[in-house]
């Protein structure tokens, strides 16, 4: 009960922020905030995959991009027909239930591709799974690419404007809790073991192929719906946002935070969608930007691989006032 | 049969360009279990050093047989060296962390190659000089044949023997096949690892930039950008053919070139860079170890 | 403890398998009766891990069988052994290094937890009283073990012998009614070898166990086995109680230069 209350209470924290938000922050910041909420969902979804199973996952662009193109579509095609369907309902209501489908329909596209690539997952050993989810997330895009329906070359235009601060705030706190808590629990416990030794979790009695396949279920359906926020806040879909480079800019991100670290990648997700927009502003040297990028990778790699936060969360409980004494052995 | 024979002829020597980039990673990833990401981009740097140092020498003005070999003996003189630094500066040092961290890593170097290639040579195309002058060796209505394939063939398949006898017949080719077989055995043995890790990365890095200078005879208009898509095929012909196995990095790369060559003439060109891919993902789920590699299952 | 029951607990039929050209076990006999301590010894790369691998699904036999309570064990995964109530501990340790020592024991639990995935995430009612109550259960190893004081170190943080406490704790942890113990004293000096024999024997008694040990250790073998096989690239070449097995001739041979026991 108590519980319930407090998500009532968090709804209408944000549907104020959707209200008042854009009339506080410069609109360019806004831009700025909801590229970073985004990429946070899709770090958080990566670091399941990658930091906390410890499965080489190089495609999560493909994820995100099957998501992005179902969801455009479904509100594309059927948006009309449903609106009208619903029309006894007020307006704001059909649009946010629409929209909600939408959001499920991207979902449940990229876990089921998730699904896919799960399951030769089971057989391969590190790189080579790195491997095979780059070549997917390439296959998706060239495929996407040769269906007209969607765009094809040209891209996916005409994508109604959706997204608002509210989805984008309610998707990131979805998506950090859901992960958060499934990480602390049995299952949890269960994807660290497969990342730290698969053989001694098979001992202990779990099931690391369920759990692999799981990780990338999991982690594909968030990034489909990062996907479909992204469609509906640009309106525009090309498969040019979705190639490798951008699953390696997410990989980035959780390295940089540090794998199995959600408040890393929270972190990292925002800096790197904020610093390379603000490098921007340093004149003749914005052309050294992607270069400084790359220098300051390998550096990081160099001197402190394991990120900002390695792969210990930081004792964020210190300081809420209200906690219980945990148990102690 | 016509149109077969063009396209089979394109198919090769694709194949070889290939073969010659997945040589080097294979290479690299037999003696460190290294993904070089960054191995594509050395290959455009090969035919960037072909374009300056043919510009520079006025070898480009008056194209001859020796101006030639001449910027191909350059290209891959630079390249190896440009290999050898990127290994002693960004590898490594990383010699013992996770491999997850040096993958990374070589994501960043070829990052860098690739953003300090247009920023240092401009993002603008540019254009290859003609080293080679294009004769038709036979002409027809339906079938052309031109020397530049040939010469592409003839220059691969003498790099390829080479590398075999350094390979199988020096102690240092015998010191790479040590390395890569247990690494920590071989420095046991007083095989100095560090030199023959240098070695190899400079072997590889030779071999893709003769790729690009032949390329670029072909195909001339060459950018910063131009190493992504071969390197990644060439990877994709690495891992057909077996990771770590040098006959099979031929064999995959000859495999990818053909395939590729008679899809985009047969089926749809839209379609070909696709091929590498969908091989990729069936040689994975069929026999993940390549064509001719083999499986070293884990001790429990 | 003599034997109490009839049916064989656990039975291997010329159990064999092959890698490559290799036979690394061949025809591998055992019975193995409920509250039975039974050593497995022999030479090093006599196949010893080779049948413990076999008996819990790591391998797939060329030939033979394993049945477990009566039931075949073929075709079955590892996690699927363990969840037939049989567990294992490594020759090389295989902690969750980087977890904590309560994790590592946790983990081990994963049979015994029924939350959902969906429940994990929600932690209801229902999960919260299933923690506690799996909580209780691991202090209480913990504590048997010794472990308690560094329930939340890092389990790569801990001193050799309590690292191979560790293994054994988290062995029991899934509850099994075989044990297969590879090499629980390796490297352990005499002090902790006998505590760690009285150990084996305390928890054989409490937990209702049926014990496969593989020993290099004489001591410990010959101290705490009701009856030894011994391996010899992969052949049994002796079976039979302590005493029977000290004089053989044929495995004083296949040790080669050994002190005989």
């Amino acid at each position: 009960m108590k519980r319930l209350l407090v998500f009532a209470a968090i709804f209408v924290l944000f549907l104020l922020a959707n209200r008042f938000l854009p009339q506080w922050i410069d609109s360019y910041y806004l831009h700025l905030t909801i590229l970073s909420c985004i990429n946070i969902i899709l770090a958080v979804s990566l670091n399941l995959i990658n930091g906390f199973t410890g499965q080489f996952s190089l495609g999560h662009a493909g994820f995100m991009a099957v998501g992005g193109y179902t969801s455009a579509a479904f509100t594309y095609y059927l948006g009309q027909k449903l609106t009208s369907a619903l029309g006894f309902l007020p307006i704001m209501l059909t649009k946010n239930l629409i929209f909600l489908s939408a959001l499920f329909s991207g979902g449940l596209s990229a876990a089921i591709l998730g699904l896919l690539v799960g399951i030769p997952s089971l057989r391969l050993r590190g790189d080579y799974l790195a491997i095979v989810t780059l070549g997917m997330g390439e296959i998706v895009r060239v495929l996407i690419l040769n269906i007209d329906a969607i765009g094809g070359a040209r891209g996916f235009s005409g994508i109604p404007a959706y997204t608002n601060v509210f989805w984008v705030i309610s998707l990131t706190a979805l998506t950090i809790a859901v992960v958060t808590s499934l990480v602390n629990s049995s299952h949890g416990r269960a994807f660290l073991s497969v990342r730290e030794d698969e053989i001694a979790a098979e001992a202990m009695g779990i099931n690391t192929t369920y759990y692999k396949v799981t990780a990338f279920v999991i982690g594909a359906f968030f990034a489909g719906m990062a996907g479909c926020l992204f469609g509906h806040y640009l309106q525009l879909l090309h498969t040019n946002s979705f190639t490798f480079v951008k699953s390696f800019e997410i990989i980035i991100m959780i390295i940089v935070g540090g794998l199995g670290s959600i408040s890393g990648s929270i972190i990292a997700a925002i800096l790197l969608t904020f610093l390379p927009e603000l490098l921007r502003y340093l004149g003749p040297i914005k052309d050294w930007r992607m270069v400084i990028y790359s220098l300051a990778l390998i550096l990081i790699m160099l001197t402190r691989p394991q990120g900002l936060f390695g792969s210990r969360e930081p004792n964020w409980r210190r300081f809420w006032p209200f906690r219980k004494p945990s148990p102690s052995i | 049969m016509q149109e077969f024979l063009q396209q089979l002829v394109n198919g090769i020597s694709w194949g070889a360009i290939y073969a010659l980039i997945a040589l080097g990673y294979t290479m690299v990833y037999g003696v460190l279990q290294l993904i070089n990401f960054a191995h594509g981009d050395v290959f455009m740097l090969g035919a960037f050093f072909g374009y300056f140092f043919s510009r520079w020498t006025k070898i480009a003005q008056e194209p001859t047989l020796f101006g030639f070999f001449a910027t191909l003996l350059f290209a891959m003189v630079a390249c190896a060296l440009v290999g050898m630094i990127i290994e002693r500066a960004a590898y490594k040092p990383l010699r013992l962390r996770p491999r997850l961290t040096v993958l990374i890593t070589a994501i960043g170097v070829s990052l860098l190659l690739e953003n300090g290639g247009q920023l240092i040579f401009g993002a603008d195309p540019k254009f290859f000089p003609s080293l080679v002058a294009e004769t038709k060796l036979y002409e027809s209505p339906t079938l052309v044949i031109s020397n530049l394939p040939m010469i592409i063939l003839a220059v691969s398949l003498v790099l390829m023997i080479l590398l075999r006898f350094i390979v199988m017949n020096t102690k240092i080719g015998k010191a790479m096949r040590a390395v890569a077989f247990n690494r920590e055995a071989a420095s046991l043995m007083g095989v100095n690892t560090n030199n023959v890790i240098s070695f190899t990365f400079a072997l590889g890095s030779a071999l893709a930039g003769a790729g690009g200078i032949l390329v670029a005879l072909t195909y001339p208009k060459i950018d910063p950008l131009m190493g992504l898509l071969p390197g990644l095929k060439a990877f994709v012909a690495a891992v057909l053919g077996g990771i770590g196995n040098i006959p099979g990095a031929v064999l995959g790369g000859m495999i990818l070139g053909v395939s590729e060559t008679m899809v985009a003439g047969y089926i749809s060109s839209t379609f070909r860079d696709a091929i590498a891919f969908a091989l990729l993902v069936v040689i994975l789920l069929v026999k993940p170890t390549g064509l001719l590699g083999s499986r070293v299952g884990e001790k429990v | 403890m003599p034997a109490t029951s009839n049916q064989p607990l656990l039975q291997a039929d010329v159990c064999s398998i092959n890698f490559g050209g290799l036979k690394a076990v061949d025809c591998f006999n055992l019975k193995m009766y409920p509250g039975e301590l039974v050593g497995l010894i022999g030479p090093n790369g006599a196949g010893k891990t080779t049948v413990f691998n076999l008996i819990t699904g790591v391998y797939k036999p060329t030939g033979g069988e394993i049945r477990f309570e009566s039931k075949l064990l073929k075709g079955k995964k590892p996690y699927q052994i363990t969840a037939c109530a049989i567990a294992r501990t490594f020759q090389n340790i295989r902690l969750f290094g980087n977890l904590s020592v309560e994790d590592n024991v946790k983990i081990a639990r994963h049979l015994h937890y029924q939350t959902s995935l969906f429940g994990s995430i929600w932690k209801g009612k229902a999960y919260l009283r299933e923690e506690d109550h799996q909580h209780q259960k691991i202090s209480e190893l913990l504590g048997i073990f010794g472990l308690s004081p560094v329930a939340k170190e890092k389990a790569a943080s801990l001193p050799y012998g309590q690292q191979r406490r560790l293994e054994i704790a988290r062995a029991l942890a899934t509850e099994p009614k075989l044990l297969l113990l590879d090499e629980p004293a390796a490297g352990a000096n005499p002090q902790e070898t006998r505590e760690l024999m009285d150990l084996i024997r305390w928890i054989k008694d409490k937990f209702n166990l049926t014990i496969l040990l593989i020993e290099h250790d004489m001591q410990v073998v010959m101290g705490i086995c009701e009856r030894i096989l011994v391996l010899d690239y992969g052949v049994t070449i002796a079976e039979g109680p302590p005493e029977k097995i000290r004089k053989d001739p044929k495995v004083i041979e296949a040790y080669l230069g050994e002190e005989p026991v």
